[in-house]
C-alpha cells in the first residue's frame, strides 16, 4: 500500500514538472512573453509597404522594446497600410515628431518598428499618428532603383529614403 | 469405441456437460468427439498420458480457447457460444489452477491471492486481509504472504495459485496438476483441503493428475482419456479392477499396450540412421 | 521462400497494419473499463514516463548544446547569429522535440513495455488474469497506452526546455551572444500555438503510436524468450519509422 502511494506522489511530480516546462516555454520564449503587462497607449503609422512585419512585432526605441504590433491594415482610401502600435504607458514622452521605421534584425531576422525619437516638446498623446515613417526596405526595391536608377519606387522622399535621411532637419508641423 | 452414455441426468446433478467436442491443433487431432459429464458437487478426474490434451480440455471448458466443433455446458449456458462480458461473469464463479501457477509477478503473495477480490469486491481492507490470511493458512504459508513470487519454490508456488483459485468460493473449482512439487505433508494438506471444500461449501472440482493413489484418495470419478477420446471413467476403485487395456496399461505403468509411450514419430532406427548399416 | 514475391511483402505490411488499427479499436473499447484501475495507470506513468526523465533530460541537454554549436556556426556566416535563439527554439518545438524524445521513449520505456507484457503472455499470467475474470486489456493494455499518450508530450517539454537551455548555455555564456537577444529575438518569432502546442500534439500522437505498437508487440508475442525478444525488437524497429512516416504527414498536412 505504502509502495502504491509512492507511485502515486512520483506520477504526479512527474506531470506537474511537465506541465511546468509546458508553462515555461509557452509563456517564457514565445510571443506571450511579449505582451506587455502593464497599461499601454495606441499610436498609429502609415507605412506604403510593411514587408514582413507581423502581428506582436516588437516596437523598439534605441534597440529597446517599449511595446509591439496590435494591428495590421489597408486603408481603403488612401490604399496604404495602416499599422497599430501598442506601446506602454512607462514611455508616454515620446516627442510627436519621432519617426516610425520598419527594420530587420541581423539578416534574416524578424521586422520590427523602430523609433527615431525627435525633439518636440509636445508629447505623443493616444490614438496620434506618425507624420515621419519609413517603409520596410525591399531588396527587389533596392535592387530596381539600381539599375534604373530610381523611376519607379521613389515617390515621396519622406516615406521611402533609407533611415540617414528620414531623421528630419526641420520638424514639420503635424496635420 | 462409442462414448460413455451420461452418468447422471444432465439438468440437476451434471454442472459440466461435453458432447462431441473437436479439436485440431496444428496437425495433430487432439480430441475427436469427446463426451463427459461432470457431476455436481463431486470430485472429477481427469487422467491420461502426458500431451494427451488435459490442459486443453481445461481451456476449452473455461473458454479460453475455442473448439472445433461440439458442445461444451456449464451450469446451463452453452460456453462456446457466450459473449466476453457473459464468460467474465461465469468465471467469476469459477476458480481455476494453472499448470504452471501463473502467479502476477508484480505484486506479493498477498496481493496475489487478494487480487481477484480487490478486482470485483469493494471489500473493506480488514476483511480482505482476513480472507486472504484464512485461504494462505489452510495452504499452509501465511508466514510468505510479503514474499515475491521470483522467491518461492515451486511447490509454493501451486499453493499460491491453489489460494488465489479458492479464494471466492467458486461453484467450480478446475485444479491442473495440483499435486506437482509437493512433498508429502502437503500432498496430504491439499488433498484433504480439496476434499473439505467439496463436502463443506459443496464445492464442484475438476481435477487433472497423474498421481493414482492421489487421485483414488479424493476423486468420486475418474476419466482416462488416451488418443483423443474417453477411454475409460468411473469410480477409481472401479477403474483400478477394470481389466481394459487403456486402464491396465495406465494404471500398471506398462510402456507399451495400446497407449503409446513414444509421440507419433518414425521408424527409430531409420532415425538414427542405422536403417543402412543392417542391410 | 521460393520466389521473391513483391506482393506477399505488402500484404503482409497492410495486414499488420490493419491489426495494429483492429487492436487500437479494443484498447479504445477498453477504455471506460480501464477507468477502474486508475492506479494501474498512475503506476505506468511513474514506470513509462517518470523513469524516462534522466534519459531526456541528458538528450535533451546535449541536443540543445549541439544545436546552439552547429547552427551558431552556420548562422554567423549570414552574419544572423542574433537568430540563435530563435532558429533553436522553433527547430526544437517543431521537430527535434518531439521526435527524438519519441524515439528514446520508443527505445526506453517501449521495450520495457513490450517485454514486460511478454513476459506476462509467455508465463500464463494474461490467461490467469482473464481466468480471474479481469480484462486484460483493461488492466494491462489501456493503462501502459494511456501511460505513454500523457507522457510522451510531458516528457518532450521537458526535452525541450533543456534543449533551449543547452542552446543558451553554449551561445550565451560559452560563445558570448547577448543574452537580451537571444531572447527577445526568440520571443518576437515564436509562437505559441503555431509552434508550443502544435508540437505538443504532434508528441500526443507519437506517444499513441510508440505505445500501441509496444502494448501490441508484447501482447501477441509467441510465448517464448525468442519471441519476446523479437517482439521487442520489433517495437523500436516499427516505431522509429511509424513516428518519422507520421512526423512527415502531420508536418506536411498540419503546420
Ligand atoms: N498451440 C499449439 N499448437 C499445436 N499443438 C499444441 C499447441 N498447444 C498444445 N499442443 C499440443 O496439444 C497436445 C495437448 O497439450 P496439453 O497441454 O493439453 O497436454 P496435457 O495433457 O496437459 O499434458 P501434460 O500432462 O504434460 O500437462 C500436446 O500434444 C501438444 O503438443
Ligand atoms: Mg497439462
Amino acid at each position: 500500500m505504502a509502495q502504491r502511494r509512492s507511485y502515486q506522489i512520483g506520477s504526479g511530480l512527474f506531470i506537474l514538472l511537465g506541465f511546468a516546462a509546458l508553462a515555461y516555454l509557452a509563456t517564457q520564449t514565445t510571443s506571450i512573453a511579449n505582451f506587455s503587462q502593464g497599461p499601454s497607449y495606441l499610436l498609429k503609422a502609415r507605412f506604403t509597404n510593411v514587408g514582413q512585419l507581423k502581428l506582436r512585432a516588437p516596437v523598439k526605441i534605441a534597440g529597446v522594446r517599449i511595446g509591439s504590433v496590435e494591428s495590421i491594415e489597408v486603408d481603403p482610401q488612401r490604399l496604404d497600410a495602416k499599422v497599430t502600435l501598442s506601446v506602454d504607458r512607462r514611455f508616454r514622452d515620446i516627442p510627436d515628431d519621432s519617426s516610425a521605421a520598419i527594420f530587420t534584425s541581423g539578416l534574416l531576422g524578424d521586422q520590427y518598428i523602430g523609433i527615431q525619437p525627435g525633439g518636440s516638446p509636445d508629447m505623443f498623446k493616444d490614438g496620434d499618428e506618425f507624420v515621419l515613417t519609413q517603409s520596410s526596405m525591399q531588396l527587389e526595391d533596392l535592387i530596381g532603383k539600381f539599375l534604373v536608377n530610381g523611376s519607379p519606387a521613389s515617390k515621396p522622399a519622406a516615406n521611402d529614403e533609407p533611415a540617414a535621411q528620414a531623421q528630419p532637419a526641420s520638424p514639420p508641423k503635424k496635420s | 469405441m462409442p462414448g460413455p452414455e451420461p452418468i447422471a441426468e444432465p439438468t440437476r446433478d451434471v454442472l459440466v456437460q461435453v458432447r462431441g467436442l473437436r479439436t485440431v491443433l496444428g496437425r495433430k487431432t487432439i480430441f475427436d468427439g469427446i463426451e463427459l459429464d461432470i457431476p455436481r458437487g463431486k470430485v472429477t478426474a481427469v487422467m491420461g498420458p502426458s500431451g494427451c490434451g488435459k490442459t486443453t480440455l481445461l481451456r476449452h471448458l473455461t473458454g479460453q480457447r475455442a473448439a472445433d466443433a461440439g458442445s461444451i455446458r456449464i451450469d446451463g449456458a452453452e460456453v462456446t457460444r457466450l459473449s466476453r462480458q457473459a464468460l467474465f461473469d461465469l468465471r467469476e464463479r469459477i476458480g481455476y489452477l494453472f499448470q504452471n501457477s501463473a502467479l502476477l509477478t508484480d505484486y506479493d503473495v498477498f496481493e496475489n491471492v487478494a487480487f481477484p477480490l480487490r478486482q470485483h469486491l469493494k471489500l473493506p481492507e480488514e476483511i480482505v486481509r482476513n480472507i486472504v490470511l484464512t485461504k494462505l493458512e489452510a495452504v499452509g504459508l501465511r508466514g510468505a504472504a510479503g514474499l515475491m513470487p521470483a522467491e518461492l519454490s515451486g511447490g509454493m508456488m501451486r499453493r499460491v495459485a491453489l489460494a488465489r483459485a479458492i479464494i471466492r468460493d467458486p461453484m467450480l473449482i478446475l485444479y491442473d496438476e495440483p499435486f506437482v512439487g509437493l512433498d508429502p505433508i502437503a500432498l496430504n494438506q491439499v488433498l484433504r483441503l480439496i476434499r473439505t471444500l467439496n463436502d463443506t461449501l459443496g464445492v464442484t472440482s475438476v481435477l487433472v493428475a497423474h498421481e493414482f493413489s492421489a487421485v483414488a484418495r479424493v476423486a468420486d470419478l475418474v476419466y482416462l482419456l488416451a488418443g483423443g477420446k474417453i477411454v475409460a471413467h468411473g469410480p477409481p476403485q472401479q477403474l483400478r479392477e477394470d481389466p481394459s487395456p487403456w486402464t491396465r496399461q495406465f494404471f500398471g505403468g506398462e510402456a507399451d499396450g495400446p497407449v503409446p509411450f513414444q509421440y507419433p514419430a518414425r521408424d527409430y532406427a531409420t532415425d538414427l540412421g542405422f536403417a543402412q548399416v543392417a542391410r | 521462400m521460393s520466389t521473391p514475391r513483391p506482393w506477399a511483402g505488402i500484404g503482409d505490411a497492410l495486414a499488420r497494419v490493419g491489426a495494429h488499427g483492429l487492436f487500437l479499436l479494443q484498447i479504445l473499447a477498453a477504455l471506460p473499463a480501464s477507468l477502474r484501475h486508475y492506479r494501474e495507470t498512475v503506476r505506468q506513468i511513474w514506470f513509462t514516463g517518470a523513469m524516462s526523465l534522466v534519459i531526456i533530460m541528458t538528450c535533451g541537454l546535449f541536443v540543445g548544446m549541439v544545436l546552439g554549436l552547429q547552427l551558431y556556426y552556420v548562422l554567423s556566416i549570414f552574419g544572423g547569429t542574433a537568430a540563435l535563439g530563435t532558429v533553436v527554439s522553433l527547430s526544437l518545438y517543431r521537430e527535434l522535440g518531439p521526435v527524438v524524445t519519441a524515439l528514446l521513449f520508443a527505445g526506453r520505456a517501449g521495450t520495457s513495455i513490450t517485454a514486460e507484457i511478454g513476459l506476462m503472455r509467455a508465463t500464463d499470467q494474461l490467461a490467469a488474469m482473464e481466468m480471474m475474470a479481469v480484462d486484460p486489456l483493461a488492466y494491462v493494455a489501456a493503462p501502459r497506452f494511456i501511460a505513454g499518450v500523457v507522457a510522451m508530450p510531458l516528457l518532450a517539454c521537458v526535452f525541450n526546455a533543456l534543449g533551449i537551455f543547452g542552446a543558451h548555455l553554449v551561445g550565451v555564456s560559452w560563445l558570448g551572444l547577448d543574452n537580451g537577444t537571444f531572447w527577445s529575438n526568440m520571443t518576437s518569432s515564436v509562437d505559441v500555438w503555431k509552434d508550443v502546442v502544435n508540437g505538443v500534439w504532434k508528441s500526443v500522437v507519437f506517444g499513441a503510436v510508440v505505445a500501441l505498437i509496444a502494448v501490441f508487440q508484447g501482447y501477441t508475442t509467441a510465448p517464448t524468450s525468442e519471441g519476446v525478444a523479437y517482439a521487442t525488437t520489433r517495437t523500436v524497429v516499427f516505431s522509429s519509422i511509424v513516428v518519422l512516416a507520421v512526423d512527415f504527414v502531420m508536418t506536411a498536412f498540419l503546420m
